[in-house]
């Protein structure tokens, strides 16, 4: 920071412990649960600290795979997890860019028309209109398929709306010496303002990556091959256990499993948030 | 930032590639008959067992079991999957979705009939009364594979119940005294239950032979109407409630929610599924039992008997005649002795035939597990009247939801137990009024 | 709004808008146009019997009290869990940009939360507050107060706000980094130098430039309250006990996809629909105006 205030760096780091205390408490939950056997789950209070089940817990959800879940692997459901958030993450973001660029950089007929078709996708999400839109997924056949999994939950407009946001901030001076400078407007945007944009890219990137990784609902409507199921499917059906108490212990450790990958894609996304490399300074 | 957007485009293209990779599909050789299902957890496993032990028995069919989510999300998936041509043969509905089912005549495939249709013997007589007449039309005709059935029982704790020194209670009125001593004796509450309009509405009725609807409780009609806000069901739920308000009775949840209060040791009794078996072996650290459901000397002077939750396999129309074959050797395979008798030990669930139930006799199940057996007894006490083979109510679910929040209203102390009924009939009226019309 | 420097018209814009609104027309009108057609049907499940009703199913929620209650229910609910998510993570987000040592453990820590899957959370949260094995029910029987949402309606809702929101301090503090981290450090430092004490700082400069992400986040988050929150709900109160929590969007979810009434339920969808673009036009009408760009 620029000056030195220790009270006021203490106070922030008070502010962030407490934060963190009270953000990440039902991780540690998640994670202690994960470390006890299924008799411990049921006796209140419920542990607080770690037990010694863990790598035997790891075992059994690695290895037993998840029981009810026809027998697929966790490893195989997580790889379909995976293609589909990396497909639903990508996707998205590159529609959302040219679609973006588009509407706020170009005087074109019917601009105003398409912004607002766009941006009414936010106003239905997915669970509403789910059923109309899984008869039109059967009617093009894109059932137990990647793309059936992924294209519809791409139509909606949160990224659009957000680069229109950071493209009208860029100031007009941009435009100007790259056009002095005789580029066209694709190489405004390769050069220009993707670089600008890259901290929202990336924030942008774990948000979706994250939201096509925790799917549910819509990958169980249109997927009947087991081959085809995620992970979260997975630790769902070992909540719905309808007249027996859960495996805790395991489901927990399976939700532990299944939050590695997000973690890591959002570990990987921290260098683009730190300070300083941007280059507007001129 | 060129280096970024090569990795975008490097990434994209390997996704393709894996896609194509995946997306090859395999030749079928053997007629795959489709069998969607809300088992998660071990009877998940349960139920790929069974559909293996088929596919081994044949070579003509492949029986490929889909967990769909629970009970809703998969009768919803295949309400979805029919409207848009894409249903499987087999799909498994919760007993509240029955009058729904019963009601798409054009896309329900009754058992009887398919049986019939592709020459299978088929013989109704095998299976337990009280489970088939659930899912009978009027004329007797069986309409769906009764698969996993269960029936309210009476938990409860052995040593809590020596500690205070009490016998099991039979009636409503030991109910109370067996709660009272309970406390005394250091325990948190007397009694809980779950899935309560099930146990106290549906059952309630069942059980003391009184109707919950008109028309036979749906059966006969489709105008059928509500009349649990009579003086039986109302006083019976005020007596809890006045209960509860000296900690005799808690309140724990709509579902099975409230099983920890009884493993736990906070509730001596609890009155839920006898499917919660498997559960009380695994967290009871004491000595439980089993018993009928109690009687309420005010309405009845004997019992009835009770009636099933669960789910059936309903056979859904539109796939290719063939199939049919496939689907009705299968339900005799399910049906069997043995299978049955395998899948009730393990589960919990009621054997569905008469047959599963002497075998599991013979090999000594109810001798090594005492009490198991109270369920089916229960079920079989007496041959089911109009008012004991079941409910048949359309919107059901949401009904059910509407009891289950009136009922909460009474446990909160909001409303008097009149007057939730009468809104809970009032509401629910108006349900089975707009099924009514949608179904003309 | 269109940048005061701009390209003329040519096939281009067209190109690039192509991808995203041919999905939109087919994942989203499509299927939307469908809803809004059964809004005005009267059918069974099956789609076996359909009727031609018009408003029928309207006139039907307008005259049912318990929907009209619905509304406040949802407005309360909404507008909590937008201000609470956005004021915590903002609060957060400058914190963290106050300090470097550390920042990239608290961010990392912040944001887990966003990836726990609604599901799982959801059975977190009943875990943690369920009233005969949850540790803040058991904390607070010890100190003598007996949670129990399953008959508190207070408690409920209290419960669902609490789980709702959670999630989506993880989401906005996310996005408030991004924004703070990308403006220019001169800007900062010349106001420094000028003798702006750190909150003034804050809100005279980084308050103003990250404006255009929190308009972005204050619509997001008010669509997520009205919309995502329907699967906390589910998982962990159901809408009840006796409806304290049932919300615009969860009745839409209940009465289609388990209740099966389809016709009633994309009825109300249209009528959700309606109030969320109603807000969002306010919000770019008059809220916009404020936001610098």
């Amino acid at each position: 920071m620029i000056e030195r205030r220790p009270i006021i760096t203490f106070l922030a780091h008070l502010t962030l412990v407490l934060g963190v205390a009270l953000v990440a408490f039902p991780i540690w939950v998640t994670f202690v649960a994960s470390t006890h056997d299924a008799v411990r789950m049921t006796h209140i209070p419920l542990p607080l600290l770690p037990g010694d089940q863990f790598f035997v817990n790891l075992k059994t959800a690695l290895t037993e795979s998840i029981s009810g879940a026809g027998s697929l692997p966790v490893g195989l459901m997580m790889l379909n997890s995976l293609i589909m958030a990396m497909m639903i993450a990508v996707g998205k973001i590159t529609i959302s860019l040219l679609s973006a660029f588009a509407i706020v950089y170009f005087r074109f007929p019917f601009r105003m028309g398409f912004f607002w078709m766009i941006f009414i996708t936010l106003m239905l999400p997915v669970e509403v209109r789910i059923l109309p839109t899984f008869e039109v997924v059967a009617n093009l056949n894109m059932l137990n398929s990647y793309w059936g999994l992924t294209i519809p939950l791409i139509a909606s407009a949160t990224a659009t709306f957000m680069f229109r946001q950071i493209f009208l901030t860029i100031p007009d001076e941009m435009l100007e010496a790259a056009r002095m400078d005789g580029a066209g407007p694709m190489r405004f945007f390769w050069d220009i303002l993707i670089p600008l944009s890259r901290t929202n890219i990336a924030a942008l990137f774990v948000i979706l990556f994250i939201y096509g990784w925790n799917q549910y609902l819509w990958p169980l409507l249109i997927t009947t091959e087991k081959e085809m199921f995620t992970v979260v499917m997975g630790i769902k059906q070992m909540l719905e256990t309808a007249e027996q108490s859960p495996d805790w212990h395991l489901i927990m450790m399976t939700a532990l499993l299944a939050m590695i990958p997000p973690i890591i894609v959002v570990l990987s996304m921290q260098k683009m948030f730190v300070k300083g490399l941007t280059e507007t300074e001129k | 930032m060129k280096t970024r957007n090569f990795s975008l485009k490097s990434i994209l293209s390997a996704l393709l590639s894996t896609f194509f990779l995946f997306n090859a599909s395999s030749a079928i050789a053997v007629t795959e008959i489709q069998w969607w299902h809300a088992m998660g957890g071990a009877n998940g496993e349960r139920v790929e067992r069974i559909a293996a032990g088929y596919n081994e028995s044949q070579s003509d069919y492949v029986v490929v079991p889909s967990y769909k989510g629970n009970y809703t999300e998969t009768m919803t998936a295949a309400v979805a999957a029919f409207r848009a041509n894409e249903q499987p043969h087999i799909v498994q509905v919760f007993e509240v979705g029955t009058a729904t089912m019963m009601a798409a005549e054009g896309a329900v495939y009754p058992i009887s009939a398919v049986m019939a249709d592709v020459g299978l013997l088929f013989d109704k007589s095998v299976y337990l009364p009280a489970v088939a007449s659930y899912y009978e039309d009027t004329e007797g005709n069986l309409l769906s594979m009764p698969f996993n059935s269960s029936t309210p029982v009476l938990w409860y704790n052995k040593d809590a119940f020596a500690k205070a020194g009490i016998d099991v209670p039979t009636t409503w009125d030991e109910m109370e005294s067996a709660s009272r001593a309970l406390l005394a004796s250091g325990m948190d509450c007397g009694f809980s239950f779950g899935w309560q309009s099930w146990v106290m509405i549906e059952n309630f009725g069942a059980w003391h032979d009184i109707p919950t609807g008109t028309q036979e409780n749906g059966f006969a009609g489709l105008d059928t109407r509500f009349t649990f806000n009579n003086e039986a069901f109302v006083n019976r739920l005020n007596d809890i409630y006045e209960m509860s308000k000296e900690g005799l009775f808690k309140y724990g949840g709509r579902r099975g929610d409230s099983l920890s209060m009884f493993t736990n040791g906070e509730c001596g009794m609890w009155m839920n599924s006898s499917a919660y078996y498997g559960s009380m072996v695994k967290q009871a650290e004491f000595e439980f039992g089993q018993t009928m459901l109690p009687l309420d000397t005010d309405v009845a002077d004997s019992p009835q008997n009770s009636i099933i939750g669960g789910a059936t396999l309903w056979v859904l129309r539109g796939k290719d005649q063939g199939d049919y074959k496939g689907v009705g050797e299968f339900m005799n395979h399910l049906s069997s002795a043995e299978v049955q008798a395998w899948w009730h030990q393990e589960t919990g669930y009621v054997p569905i035939t008469t047959a599963a139930y002497e075998l599991s006799k013979d090999q000594g199940f109810y001798d090594s597990n005492p009490g198991t057996d109270t369920a089916i007894l229960q079920l079989s006490l007496n041959a089911p009247t109009a008012n004991s083979r079941g409910v048949r109510f359309g919107n059901f679910v949401q009904v059910r939801d509407i009891i289950n929040e009136e009922l909460e209203a009474i446990w909160a102390g909001i409303k008097t137990a009149q007057e939730a009924m009468d809104d809970a009939v009032e509401r629910g009226n108006a349900l089975l009024v707009k099924f009514e019309k949608a179904n003309n | 709004m269109l940048k005061r420097v701009h390209f003329g018209p040519s096939i281009l814009p067209f190109l690039l808008v192509a991808p995203q609104i041919a999905v939109t027309l087919v994942f989203f009108i499509w299927p939307a146009s469908l809803a809004l057609y059964q809004s005005f049907l009267l059918e069974d499940a099956f789609g076996l019997s359909t009727e031609f009703i018009w408003l029928e199913n309207f006139t039907y929620l307008i005259n049912d009290e318990i929907y009209l209650d619905t509304f406040r229910r949802t407005a309360f609910f909404s507008f909590t869990v937008a201000f609470l998510a956005m004021s915590t993570a903002l609060i957060l987000a400058a914190m963290v940009d106050r300090i470097i040592k550390g920042a990239i453990v608290y961010q990392t820590l912040l944001i887990w939360p966003y990836a726990v899957a609604p599901v799982v959370a959801g059975a977190l949260w009943v875990f943690m507050f369920d009233p005969t094995l949850g540790i803040f029910a058991y904390a607070l029987n010890t100190i003598g107060y007996d949670w129990n949402h399953k008959l508190n309606g207070g408690e409920a809702m209290t419960l669902v706000i609490l789980a709702s929101t959670w999630k989506q301090i993880a989401y906005n503090f996310l996005f408030f980094i991004a924004a703070i981290q990308s403006i220019p450090k001169s800007l900062i430092e010349a106001s420094a130098i000028d003798g702006a004490g750190p909150l003034k700082r804050f809100w005279t400069i980084i308050f103003p430039l990250i404006s255009p992400t929190t308009f972005f986040l204050l619509v997001v988050n008010i669509v997520y309250a009205f919309f995502e929150t329907f699967g906390v709900i589910h998982a962990i109160t159901q809408g009840g006990p006796y409806k304290a929590t049932e919300i615009l969007v969860y009745k839409v979810f209940y009465d289609g996809f388990v209740g099966l009434d389809l016709g009633g339920s994309a009825a109300q969808s249209v009528i959700l629909m309606a109030i969320v673009i109603v807000m969002t036009v306010v919000q770019f009408r008059y809220i916009e105006r404020k936001v610098e760009y």
